[in-house]
């Protein structure tokens, strides 16, 4: 029987000819990833499992991203734990904050050119789903089996279903990989894809940049998947020839097809062009509407940034739509970009003053405020449009706060015009 | 082993964010997790709690996040066992992981109802319902997720794998 691409690397990582779905496999790592909130417990259980040394102090990887700069004395607790541990590790993969290679943990490890296709990656974040986009098997994990994973390079998974997502066409304007992932999880609810793998394909593939892979495949743990991949095509081989050039050039990757006679648990198809502008009210992803049809809804802040939408592509839209505008009364925007590269570039070419001009906050990169950690946290009763990634209860700030997601387009042109709003409603970019 | 408890029922998709609101992750102490456990979605449920209780909820319980806090802090509040429709994958394999009981039975998730009491044998995975007089059968555990569970959780099956390695 034929395999998908999820289940033929983790075939070749269980060291196995083959797997079926529902099998449970030991299988090898090639990175395992922690951030301050989670690898504090992971590093309490490695010392009681007495392990000595990381299984392999070059592909562990440790980053400060959820309330950093840290907010307050405990969170500095949790840095300087992870820190320690980093430094008696020798970690290589562990960053200061401000540091070219420093930012938020699933803009980082794809566009600092860690994950490569057929990788295997465990993370002890949920949105670690995200690197997928580059053909490897990526998925999300807790504090002890990131612990055991960095103590024995290896872990156990069970062998996932895939759900096949045909994409056909191309996107209209202003439609973003983020309003894909949206339509998908308003299609098939926030357990949809439970324990399976969704696996994409089809000739619109082509037509998403690497920008909005990563954030469909970022997003696929919203719908319950274990983790997303997107086939290496063209589009990702440049994009891995630029984030890596050295692994590149030495071929150091492997890249996975699925079997034409691959089972399926599902099969979805998608036409791009009938994506619209999409918007998930609260409390759940799944709860999608056009956006288009919410512009009655008045707000009062917009986050653009996140591990979501925080990446170059997305800094540059969100320029390009702020560029001669101003941010409405009584709304606040605050821009995270996503890594200080990101923060870099979009200061080089100007970016950062078309935000601030438009009143904007600019922010150094951290989750902050997706999770209501710091950096916008919202009071109840206000109500914020958002590029990140979840819109539960309390999501951002108090329980009788509200969170709208959306792409950067739709949260640009909200900011612009104080409440849910379309670029079409704006007038879209402005000339020159 | 079998446990004894009233029911503390929730719906559909109970997140990690409302069983462990990241503003309290800035702590993994099961003593301080507890005292938050469930407030954003049941600001009762730390008073009203006692030892050994159950938790009951419906559909892709522990959705969200991959924060190990949230088992650990139902666990620390007295919860002896979740019993849901199914579960989100990462809760899942963290509630194996830390030692908290859970049991998926789509049935008895929907009959059982808050305040009822339950009598539950996890050897057999029988499910009894003393309020209502019903009971039900668990799905069993895979056989290697029994391992990790006899093992007395991951670290020691770990810890195992390590020395015999």
């Amino acid at each position: 029987m034929g395999m998908t691409i999820t289940q033929k690397i983790l075939a070749q990582h269980a060291g196995l000819p083959e797997v079926k779905a529902c099998d449970l496999i030991e299988a090898k790592l090639d990175w395992c990833l922690g951030n301050e909130v989670t690898t504090p417990p992971a590093i309490k259980i490695f010392k009681e499992l007495g392990a000595d040394k990381v299984f392999d102090k070059d592909r562990v990887c440790l980053v400060q991203d959820h309330f950093t700069p840290n907010k307050d004395i405990k969170s500095a607790e949790l840095c300087k734990t992870m820190r320690c541990f980093a430094h008696e590790q020798s970690v290589t993969h562990f960053y200061e904050l401000g540091r070219k290679e420093m930012g938020i943990e699933h803009v980082i490890l794809p566009d600092n050119g860690i994950v490569f296709p057929g990788d295997s990656i465990i993370g002890a974040d949920s949105h670690t789903c995200t690197y997928g986009a580059v053909g490897c098997f990526a998925t999300g994990v807790g504090s002890t089996d990131l612990a055991c994973a960095m103590a024995s390079g290896s872990t156990w998974f069970k062998v996932p279903e895939a759900v096949k997502v045909i994409l056909h066409g191309k996107f209209g304007e202003y439609v973003t990989g983020k309003d894909l992932i949206l339509h998908i999880i308003g299609m098939i609810g926030v357990d949809g894809a439970l324990y399976k793998s969704l696996e994409f394909t089809g000739d619109g593939v082509k037509n998403i940049p690497m920008t909005g892979r990563l954030t469909v495949c970022n997003m696929a743990i919203e719908c319950g998947a274990k983790n997303a991949v997107f086939p290496v095509d063209d589009t990702a081989l440049e994009y891995i020839s630029k984030t890596n050039p050295e692994r590149y050039a030495k071929g150091d990757y492997k890249i996975y097809t699925a079997d034409d006679d691959a089972e399926y648990a599902d099969t979805i198809e998608i036409d791009l062009a009938d994506v619209p502008l999409t918007v998930a009210l609260p409390s759940l992803p799944s709860n999608t509407r056009r956006a288009d049809e919410c512009s009655d809804i008045k707000i009062d802040q917009v986050v653009i940034g996140s591990c979501t939408n925080g990446r170059l592509g997305d800094i540059g839209t969100a320029a390009e739509l702020f560029k001669g505008r101003r941010v409405a009364d009584g709304v606040r925007c605050i821009v995270i970009p996503g890594s200080q590269r990101v923060y870099r570039e979009a200061l080089d070419r100007g970016w950062l003053a078309v935000f601030d001009d438009a009143g904007c906050v600019i922010s150094t990169p951290t989750c902050g405020p997706c999770l209501g950690g710091h950096m916008g946290v919202l009071a109840k009763g206000e109500r914020c449009v958002s590029t990140t990634n979840r819109n539960f209860v309390g999501r951002m700030g108090d329980t009788g706060s509200e969170v709208i997601l959306s792409g950067v387009p739709v949260a640009c042109a909200s900011a612009i015009a104080g409440h849910v709003a379309t670029p079409a409603l704006i007038g879209g970019a402005n000339e020159g | 082993m079998k446990v004894k408890g009233i029911v503390h029922k929730y719906a559909d998709n109970v997140d990690t964010d409302v069983i462990i609101p990241a503003r309290y992750l800035t702590s993994a102490d099961p003593g301080h997790l507890r005292q938050h456990c469930m407030e954003d979605i049941d600001s009762g449920f730390v008073s009203r709690v006692s030892e050994g209780d159950i938790m009951v909820a419906g559909k892709n319980f522990g959705c969200g996040s991959s924060r190990e806090h949230a088992p650990v802090a139902i666990k620390a509040s007295g919860i002896s066992l979740v019993i849901a429709e199914d579960f989100a994958r990462i809760f899942y394999r963290n509630a194996i992981n830390v030692g908290l009981p859970i049991l998926e039975c789509p049935e008895a998730a929907k009959a059982i109802q808050a305040g009822d009491e339950l009598e539950v044998d996890f050897d057999t995975g029988i499910i009894t319902d003393n309020t209502r007089g019903e009971s039900w059968q668990a799905k069993p555990f895979p056989e290697f997720i029994k391992k990790i569970i006899d093992a007395g959780g991951l670290l020691d099956y770990t810890r195992r794998k390590i020395n015999n390695g």
